[in-house]
């Protein structure tokens, strides 16, 4: 058997970073000589909220600064987006309640936000999200980035991951390989130098939850089954205690706050903060102060674990689904490893310690472990790792749905990808010009209980006598865990054209118009900066002039140079609200270069008033 | 054993070379490349057509051979040799899980061999288990009606089937080695046999998955 080649090609040598695109948080990293490392934004810290707002004059604001106007200007300002990736509105209606987002109308395959004037979908507020991480990789590097493994929750289905690519497309990012959360984080944690062995690896996120069982043998990291719930995080912990503390200034204010989206936000801040410290601490307090008036509320941990206590179960059935799927029994699993901020919670790690009868893994924090991770997928794709390889499984069955609704399933869940299926296709009618293929995911029997996919439709057909077409279409998922379908008539042996309808999610023409609306704007939006930058500048100089020309400095000047300031103010004026930032520089420039003089005066005669002042004093 | 001799023209350097089949040429010999994939599952894992299968090796070439070819090797490969990957990959990766399951294997040689294995509809009892399906039924409806005293008939009843489950797999086992050590000849007619077992096996499969899940809304 031959050995495989790696291209060290000019080509070969652009960098690939990995991005853990979280519903709270995000993170880029890189593979460092020594090993995964997390880039720093500029003021220093690891993690970018994932939060984007859109300004007055529609310009985005992302990460820190955009939490600030979480509650300063929430209409405007758009969180956990992530869990609105792939979906439509039946989906999250329930959620909404909570989350301050307007939708607009026509939502049901693809959401769109109303933010500060701008109808957005989540890819679109995600590219904001990774554009600021792609920047910030670059300025730290000093090189371009463009190309990235972006990590998703493994229970992410086809939707999701379209809409996490589209996202990085939109962003200018080459997304290489999407990469599930818990397999990034098992490639992080190197487990497999110790021993080869069976992992579990336990994400409890910000928005979502995975659970992954892996088996490790001699740096091959293949996944034996994962199993989670998309809609399941610390999100769903801090709606709850919201949800009671919203009730409880009521009862002690007698106020609801409620509509206030700024009070709400607030509150919401204020919980997060207690959650936090009680995995420290046994006890917190809720301060929340709104208009005037203060909140308070001490809560121990024992009350906490007592809200969450429903929550943190929900999190065990997959766990027990996922052993059945792999045919392990707690006994067998070697080690477990826990991801996502959630899994600081002492109760979380309890239930963990107690199903699997292990001591879990919390050496690396678990913030940062998918985003090395996704460091580590990247440098096996540069070929820079080459003694690791995963191998990965599709989350949920794929099937089509056939007579009476019923489907029949063409790739089971917990197949490794890529994982393909081949099924031919025939006419039921005379002369049938086109075959309509309906693919859902999930493993319930009925079509209505799935997911629905995508419809495939099977075009141009040779009209023939029903029954006598024959169009083989193979359905293959990619290592992205990403639906291609293609088909080949049989008689023929023709490609056969298909085209993709998804059920959620943009199509491939909405995308391509907005990667192109996004270098446009990003061109506008740079220049309009620039300009806006030159005119404050402007400002201050002409600003500083008015009060030149009131003063004594003013007069001591000559004729001839007094017409000069006043010719080259003109000059300013004239640029000010038409010209380019170029040309309002090069007047800014000539106007100080005239009136240093008149500076010069304006200094000695302050000076001189500040030395007659003292005097006086 | 006797092996087809295929020629075999490299779609890169364009030199042709003699190989077993044209699943076995993975790679050029002369310029290393990744050719366009074939679906022959024992051939693309190097086996003889068996129906009996080393587990061991059968992993060890699985892991070998996803280093080789997966995409995340191929990321900065050329466009063919991309899709040459992935094609492969998923060849390999629906092989293994086929291969190293013994019904699916099983049912791949029948398929292969010309018979026709399409989903056998359960409506048709096999004729020996009218009597013990006949009771199995009984018990289930009594018990949907609410009386729960059909319960301990059931179990005993599902049990037997478990039983019968596993005689019928330890008689596969034995028909794999008697079809893997015949002469071709007589392979047809071991097949036809192993077919009808399957057939009986997949019958009581789809049983036991009813009861279990009449059991499982029960606990629930």
């Amino acid at each position: 058997m031959s050995t495989f080649q790696i291209d060290f090609s000019a080509a070969a040598k652009k960098r690939i970073v990995g991005i853990d695109l979280g519903t709270t948080n995000s993170l880029i990293a890189f593979m460092d000589l020594t090993g995964p490392e997390v880039i720093p934004t500029p003021e220093g810290s690891k993690l970018v909220p994932s939060v984007v707002s859109v300004s007055n004059d529609g310009s985005y604001v992302v990460g820190e600064r955009a939490q600030r106007l979480l509650i300063d200007a929430p209409e405007r300002t758009v969180y956990s987006v992530k869990r609105l990736m792939g979906r439509g509105i039946e989906d999250v209606r329930d959620e909404l309640r909570l989350f301050p987002f307007r939708i607009a109308d026509g939502s049901e395959n693809v959401i769109r936000l109303e933010l500060g004037g701008k109808l957005l979908t989540p890819p679109e507020i995600s590219a904001q999200v990774l554009k600021q991480l792609k920047a910030q990789a670059e300025a730290y590097l000093s090189e371009e980035v463009s190309q990235a493994v972006i990590t998703v929750p493994a229970y992410f289905n086809d939707a999701q991951r379209q809409a996490t690519k589209d996202a990085g497309r939109i962003a200018g990012l080459e997304v290489l390989r999407l990469v599930n959360e818990p397999t990034a984080a098992a490639l992080a944690y190197g487990l497999d130098k110790r021993k080869n062995g069976v992992v579990a690896v336990y994400d409890f996120g910000g928005g979502t939850f995975d659970i992954s069982i892996l088996r490790l043998n001699d740096g091959i990291f293949e996944v034996l089954s994962t199993n989670g719930d998309t809609h399941l995080g610390g999100d769903d912990i801090d709606n709850k205690l919201l949800r009671i503390a919203l009730e409880d200034v009521e009862s002690e204010w007698d106020e609801d706050v409620s509509h206030s989206g700024e009070a709400v936000q607030t509150l919401r801040r204020a919980v997060i903060i207690a959650k936090e410290k009680l995995s420290f601490v046994p006890s917190a307090t809720i301060e929340f102060g709104w208009r005037g008036k203060l909140y308070q509320r001490e809560i121990s941990r024992e009350l906490f674990e007592g809200l969450i206590k429903d929550i943190v179960e929900r999190t065990l059935a997959p766990c027990r689904h996922a052993m059945l799927d792999a045919s392990l029994k707690p006994e067998q699993i070697d080690e477990v490893v826990l991801v996502g901020g959630s899994t600081r919670i002492p109760l979380v790690r309890q239930a963990v310690e107690t199903l699997f009868k292990a001591k879990p893994h919390t050496e690396l924090n678990p913030d940062e472990v998918v985003a090395l991770g996704a460091a580590v997928q990247a440098a096996i794709l540069s070929g820079d790792v080459t003694d690791k390889l995963l191998l990965d499984v599709t989350p949920l069955s794929l099937g089509i749905e056939t007579m009476g609704g019923v489907v029949s399933k063409l790739i089971h869940r917990n197949s490794t990808i890529p994982a393909s299926a081949t099924e031919v296709f025939t006419t039921s009618v005379d002369g049938q010009l086109n075959v309509l293929i309906h693919v859902v995911q999930g493993e319930r029997e009925l079509a209505r209980d799935c997911r629905s996919l995508a419809r495939f439709d099977l075009k141009d057909l040779q009209p023939v006598p029903a029954g006598m077409a024959r169009v083989e279409v193979r359905f293959l998922i990619d290592a992205n865990g990403i639906l291609n379908v293609s088909a080949r008539d049989m008689r023929s042996g023709k490609e056969q054209s298909v085209e993709v309808k998804p059920s959620y999610g943009l199509t491939d023409d909405q995308v391509e118009a907005m990667i192109t609306e996004s270098f446009e704007r990003a061109e506008e939006d740079f220049a309009a900066r620039q300009t806006r930058e030159a005119q404050v500048e402007a400002d201050t100089i002409l600003l500083a002039l008015d009060k030149a020309q009131a003063s004594d400095a003013w007069h001591v000047l000559g004729d001839a140079e007094r017409a000069t300031i006043a010719a080259a103010r003109k000059g300013l004026l004239t640029v000010y609200h038409t010209g380019t930032h170029l040309q309002i520089r090069d007047a800014i420039e000539k106007l100080d270069g005239v009136s240093r003089k008149l500076a010069e005066n304006m200094m000695n005669t302050a000076v001189r008033a500040a030395l007659k002042g003292s005097k006086i004093d | 054993m006797h092996f087809p001799i295929v020629e075999h023209t490299c779609w890169r350097c364009g030199q042709t070379s003699e190989e077993e089949s044209e699943a076995a040429s993975l790679f050029c010999k002369f310029c290393n490349s990744l050719q366009r994939p074939v679906v022959d599952y024992f051939a693309f894992f190097g086996f003889d057509k068996a129906l009996t299968i080393d587990a061991g090796e059968l992993q060890r070439r699985y892991y070998m051979l996803s280093r080789q070819l997966h995409p995340d090797r191929y990321t900065r490969a050329t466009e063919t040799e991309r899709n040459f990957s992935l094609e492969a990959t998923s060849i390999l990766n629906d092989g293994y899980r086929i291969l190293r399951d013994p019904v699916q294997r099983a049912e791949y040689i029948l398929k292969e061999s010309g018979f026709d294995i399409g989903e056998q509809r359960s409506k048709d009892v096999p004729p020996e288990l009218l009597e013990e399906v006949f009771d199995l039924n009984m018990a289930l409806d009594v018990l949907r009606s609410g009386d729960t005293q059909a319960l301990a008939e059931l179990e005993a009843s599902r049990d037997r089937f478990v039983g019968m489950q596993e005689e019928i797999d330890a008689s596969l086992e034995s028909k794999f080695r008697d079809h893997d050590a015949a002469p071709e000849p007589q392979r047809h007619e071991i097949l036809t046999s192993i077919r009808s077992i399957l057939n009986r096996r997949r019958y009581i499969r789809n049983l036991l998955q009813e009861v279990n899940k009449e059991f499982a809304t029960r606990e629930a």
